[in-house]
């Protein structure tokens, strides 16, 4: 990432130039981007398509939907139909895996962040031996199959679960069906990515600021806290959004971790009971889709701010 | 710092270290060791369930050669075009007004869940042409209706004996059209985290650039590229090891029937559906090894962004 700019000698930025380069540049550039919005309409028209045909699907009869295709239900006299919601709506205890969704999902986002930022400032700013070999180890990480860890740590919570009722929230304290049981599992997995990615922002980061912290007599705590955590906030960010997106649409951790606890399931195994067959329910399904999409692209558009505007650009001025 | 203490890295790393070594390397540790036992994990086997996998010997029920060669396409293919795309969809992106829209449109993709998503393009590969989008675009376009997800019968065995007259054609289309559907899924993550990075690049340094008379392919080769590749580095060690492991999808949407399987589909067989504990634990040390080459980029990518920062 750039942090040195050129400026000119009397300290005022380039893009003070003649008034006519710019009008000039302005003018050619207006001509040549016309390819620029046909080719990203282009790409924004297919990577939409198949969500399009998902949406339109859901407001479908299911009879329609096996016999013609989904672009017919937007030509003709429409045939929606909003049956497949209220099926979905309607079905005992949806409101509950919703909340419980949002229960194993935000604390399961914010700790990996924050343990995994807590490593990857280890690993970016401080020496310590076995440093490369540790940091070797946790990329090797990143290639396990959550499939095969399974069996093994199952095996370890049957034997650490502890038996009584969570107050308030439900479930057990801790170990197999209980929400403390998926947030440790969840920060696990999530783990060996969110350090690598941390710590390569937090590696980028311009060695002057620290040494000038540290010669400040700032403690390491603060370094952490007011000006690596601020700077990569585009970072952090990113890593939230697709965190909050995997545990969210996680079904394999939940199947196995909750031991079918219809209480404390989320809405993917929910779903996925609703839909027993799914060959046979894509209406169903195709609703229940949009309804568990809606909270993760809010989400997506309350932090997008901080990706596009670029706070890395304006706060690391040198 | 000067006035750390030698244990001050080890007190930021206790929560990550204590969680990994339990959830992922302790589970880790274990597989190695049972993939040197028979398939109830009972007595030591050595190398028969690694000789299982190259030997190929069951190729109807668990086609060992074909996983590993469509682990390469989705190594390959699958990060290479979506690598790709990510990139000139975070420059394009970063130029327009409608920039949140463009993004939102790409991102979409990624907060579907797979089930969901397989159901889709189940759908849009339909033979059907009333119903199969793709299909369907392909008749009005003047082509012929394809079966996407079926088994093509073209050989994928070159690996065994029979290889040098079945050469020719090794690729199914249906493991391409799989390729695809995972392409869709993850252009946004690239875009997100590619772009994330194209912020951080100053737009004085741009201006002047733009100034001083380069093109916008010169930015493009010259300044963007260059200063972005650390993160383009992350975000191809991110796909690869997702090409690598990739098991919902397919699961989902061929049950790796039709020669879709992939390495980590073929190691949840062979370990759950099988009941051979042994060779699905090789399968997954294969996987593992698989991620040396990952390792040797890094570790340079490190010791030169030690050096140079």
């Amino acid at each position: 990432m750039a942090r040195r700019h050129p400026s000119t000698p009397d300290g005022s930025t380039v893009a003070a130039a003649p008034p006519l380069t710019l009008a000039l540049g302005t003018a050619r550039r207006l001509a040549g981007r016309l390819p620029l919005h046909l080719s990203l309409m282009a790409l924004m028209v297919l990577w939409s398509i198949p969500t399009i045909a998902l949406l339109v699907s859901s407001f479908r009869d299911p009879m329609a939907i096996a016999s013609s295709g989904w672009w017919n239900a937007i030509r003709e006299p429409f045939d929606l139909t909003a049956n497949n919601y209220q099926t979905v709506l309607e079905k005992q205890g949806m409101a509950r895996a919703f909340f419980n969704s949002v229960i194993i999902t935000v604390p399961s986002t914010v700790l990996v962040i924050l343990v995994a930022a807590w490593a990857a400032y280890a690993f970016a700013w401080m020496k310590f031996p076995t440093r490369n070999l540790l940091f070797l180890l946790m990329v090797a990480l990143l290639v396990v199959p959550v499939q095969m860890t399974l069996i093994p740590v199952l095996r370890l919570y049957s034997d650490v679960t502890i038996n009584a009722e969570l107050p308030i929230l439900g479930g057990r304290i801790f170990g197999t069906g209980s929400y403390m049981g998926m947030w440790v599992a969840h920060t696990a997995y999530g783990l060996p990515f969110a350090i690598y990615l941390l710590r390569n922002f937090f590696g980028s980061l311009p060695r002057d600021l620290f040494e000038s912290a540290y010669l400040d007599g700032a403690s390491d705590l603060r370094v952490f806290f007011r000006i690596v955590l601020p700077l990569s906030m585009p970072a952090i960010s990113a890593l939230a959004i697709f965190q909050f997106l995997w545990v969210w649409n996680d079904l394999l951790v939940a199947l196995i971790f909750l031991g079918g606890e219809p209480d404390l399931a989320p809405m993917t195994v929910k779903v996925t009971n609703l839909v027993s067959s799914f060959g046979t329910n894509y209406q169903v399904l195709t609703a229940a889709a949009f309804i568990s999409m809606a909270l993760p692209l809010v989400i997506f558009f309350a932090l997008q701010r901080y990706f596009v505007q670029g706070i890395l650009a304006g706060s690391v001025k040198g | 710092m000067v006035g750390r203490r030698w244990w001050t890295p080890w007190l930021w790393l206790a929560p990550a270290l204590a969680l990994l070594g339990v959830f992922l390397v302790y589970p880790v540790v274990d597989t190695v060791r049972r993939s040197f036992l028979d398939e109830r994990s009972k007595s030591f086997v050595g190398l028969d369930n690694y000789r299982f996998i190259i030997d190929n010997p069951q190729p109807l029920v668990s086609d060992t050669h074909s996983a590993l060669l469509n682990n390469i396409m989705w190594l390959t293919l699958f990060t290479g075009i979506t690598v790709a795309l990510g990139l000139i969809l975070a420059v394009l992106t970063g130029r327009v007004r409608y920039e949140a829209a463009a993004k939102s449109s790409i991102f979409i993709p990624m907060a579907i869940s797979f089930v969901a998503a397989a159901v889709i393009w189940r759908f849009m590969y339909e033979f059907n042409t009333d119903i199969g989008t793709v299909n369907a675009a392909v008749t009005s376009a003047g082509g012929e209706s394809t079966d996407w997800l079926r088994d093509t019968g073209s050989p994928q065995t070159w690996l065994t004996e029979r290889g040098p007259d079945t050469m020719p054609r090794p690729i199914q289309i249906n493991n391409l059209a799989l390729i695809f559907v995972g392409v869709w899924m993850w252009t946004g993550f690239a875009m997100v985290v590619l772009s994330a990075g194209l912020k951080g690049i100053s737009t004085e340094v741009l201006e002047a650039a733009r100034v001083d008379g380069a093109n916008e392919w010169q930015i493009f080769r010259r300044i963007i590229v260059p200063i972005l590749s650390p993160t383009i580095v992350v975000v191809a060690t991110t796909l690869v090891i997702q090409g690598l492991k990739k098991f919902d999808l397919v699961w989902v949407m061929t049950g790796g029937r039709a020669k879709t399987d992939v390495v980590a589909t073929l190691f949840y067989k062979e370990a759950f559906r099988v009941g051979d504990f042994g060779v699905g634990a090789a399968l997954a040390v294969v996987l593992l090894l698989w991620v040396l080459p990952i390792m040797v980029i890094s570790i340079r990518r490190f010791q030169f962004q030690e050096e140079t920062r």
